[in-house]
């Protein structure tokens, strides 16, 4: 959870948006809003791998609330760096978060 | 009596150990207390010289001091590599084959580089065409580099976040622009900046005025560049998503690390780097392991300065605990660094966990003499200075005026703090008023 800061209508839906532009609300998330957040980054059809990446940093977000780095996730997700990113061009951890439903990665400071 | 004796013991003697040992020596019982503090490296190093030492401004007698001599008086440390911790039994293992029991461990073994995590970085251009600034050694293999280089594509890489001092790299562009200017090949010198952020900086504020910077400078940003190898036949950078930077010459902050024997003792998270509470500085896993300085998890910038702070506030927290006292002091997150940006001025800094970067004035609200977000000469000066408080005042456990929780005070405050209703600490203040 981090704070609203803004509105944003998905699916006819309007969801409260943080200020890195992610969902505001975990349980504002559900499949259909993750492949119009997909599309928001440039990704038209998330297949099997994203979602074993999605589902992945989902589950890790639940247990120790915080959004998994890249080196996290290439060790433990069953998905490598190179695939990731060919997965979620730029910037994987950041990408998959946001179409997670999750708040950005502390990783960065 | 012997028998009564507990054992604190410190892991590292670098800027945030021979903190923490310098107030334990004074706040600890001694006669029931016994201070151990281990480390590998018998020369203490002022890091935040090495960014001065490729542009010949510092050289090594400028930054390197026995490690002893900022003990207190009698103090020594057990000079060895540390091999393992075992938390179930209290137990640290030492290469030397030294074993030490513990009633309460401090973990302050920073963070180190980790050059050979990316592909190619370590090849044959090593030392050659590819520096790092982070260690001595590096800075001065770069400082003979560039006695002699006469221009070309002047490449400044962050490899991955986090790393320490996240500020050093932009500073070193700025003083390497500055640099051939004055060398007179500024115009034979493209220089870019690299990295895998999506802007300048980490703190959006601050990457804001220092971004503009870099354009003016008329260095090239290229952002969102994660590193994935290092083509030395071709001199290319290569991301993980096969974009492509090319270099003649190539200075690279590789992978940070935390120490090894994080990992041999499972004390670490993917990067060595131990899970901290991010306010009492207790290690995550275990109640009587604290943690501080780059060692540290915590989403608080790896800096000298933030480790002064945190000591004030582990200090505390120390004694809460030897006391079976709640740990009721607790770390903001608070960050103060001075950025170099060249041609005799400087930047400074100054945030927490919820606060950003903000203009106006530091330590004193209309006075300074400190500008925050805005290059002044005196900002320099404060730089130039920074290094005689951390030799004189900092490493031997001193007080700074200036206080571990942040302060608003002299601050201009965007609209949105103020209405989030943040209350300015008057004690601060008066002891702020104390001067600089
Ligand atoms: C180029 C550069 C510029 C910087 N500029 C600034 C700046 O301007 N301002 C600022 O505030 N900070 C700056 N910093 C950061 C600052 O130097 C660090 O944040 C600070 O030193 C952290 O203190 P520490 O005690 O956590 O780690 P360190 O000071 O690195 O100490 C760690 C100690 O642990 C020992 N050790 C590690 N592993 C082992 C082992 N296995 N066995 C035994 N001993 C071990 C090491 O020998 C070392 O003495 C800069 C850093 C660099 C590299």
């Amino acid at each position: 959870m981090s704070a609203a800061v803004a509105e944003k209508v998905i699916l006819g839906k309007t969801l409260s948006i943080d200020a890195d532009g992610n969902l505001a609300n975990l349980s504002d998330w559900n499949e259909e809003i993750a492949a119009e957040l997909a599309k928001e980054e440039g990704i038209e059809v998330l297949n099997e791998k994203h979602w074993q990446v999605i589902n992945y940093m989902r589950k890790v977000y639940t247990d120790t609330g915080d959004a998994p780095s890249i080196r996290k996730l290439t060790k433990e997700s069953g998905v490598d760096t190179k695939e990731l990113y060919a997965l979620f061009p730029k910037g994987p951890a950041k990408k998959a978060a946001r179409i997670a439903g999750l708040p950005k990665p502390k990783g960065c400071i | 009596m012997e028998t009564q004796m507990k054992n604190l013991v410190i892991l590292g003697a670098g800027t945030a150990g021979t903190m923490m040992l310098n107030k334990l020596h004074k706040a600890l019982d001694l006669s029931r207390w016994r201070l151990i503090i281990v480390d590998n490296e018998k020369t203490h190093y002022y890091q935040p010289g090495f960014l001065f030492i490729p542009f010949g401004v510092y050289n090594e007698s400028d930054v390197v001091k026995q490690k002893v001599k900022f003990f207190p008086e009698g103090m020594n440390m057990i000079n060895s590599e540390i091999w393992k911790v075992i938390p179930e039994y209290n137990m640290v293992h030492l290469d030397n084959g030294i074993t030490l029991d513990y009633d309460v461990l401090i973990i302050a073994t920073g963070s180190k580089l980790a050059p050979e995590e990316t592909e190619g970085l370590t090849g044959k251009l090593w030392k050659k065409d590819i520096f790092d600034f982070y260690t001595l050694d590096g800075a001065k293999a770069l400082a003979e580099k560039f006695k002699t280089w006469d221009g070309g594509k002047l490449v400044i890489n962050i490899t991955e976040m986090p790393i320490k001092c996240p500020v050093a790299p932009l500073e070193f562009a700025f003083l390497a622009d500055a640099f051939f200017e004055e060398r007179g090949i500024r115009e034979k010198v493209h220089i870019q900046y690299v990295t895998p952020l999506a802007e300048a900086f980490t703190k959006h504020k601050c990457a804001e005025v220092l971004g503009h910077f870099l354009e003016d400078k008329g260095i090239e940003l290229v952002a969102e560049f994660n590193t994935g190898r290092i083509d030395n036949d071709e001199k290319k950078l290569i991301s993980w998503d096969e974009r492509e930077v090319d270099f003649d010459l190539l200075v690279t902050v590789p992978t940070n690390k935390g120490a090894d024997y994080i990992e041999t003792s499972g004390l670490g998270d993917e990067l060595n780097f131990v899970p901290t509470d991010k306010h009492t500085l207790q290690s995550i896993a275990h109640k009587n392991i604290f943690v501080i300085g780059d060692a540290t998890n915590i989403p608080a910038s790896k800096a000298g300065s933030v480790a002064h702070f945190e000591s004030e506030i582990l200090t505390e927290n120390i004694l809460h605990f030897i006391h079976a006292e709640p740990l009721a002091a607790r770390f903001d997150g608070h960050a103060n660094c001075f950025i170099e940006s060249g041609r005799g001025k400087a930047f400074l800094i100054d945030f927490n966990y919820d606060v950003e970067p903000m203009p106006g004035n530091f330590p004193m609200a209309h006075i300074g003499p400190f500008s925050l977000l805005k290059e002044t000469r005196m900002n320099h000066l404060g730089k130039l200075m920074f290094r005689w408080a951390y030799w004189n005042i900092l490493l031997k456990g001193k007080e700074l005026p200036i206080g571990p929780q942040m302060s608003l005070k002299g601050k201009i405050l965007d609209d949105i703090y103020k209405s989030d209703g943040f209350i300015t600490d008057e004690q601060q203040i008066t002891k702020l008023s104390g001067g600089i």
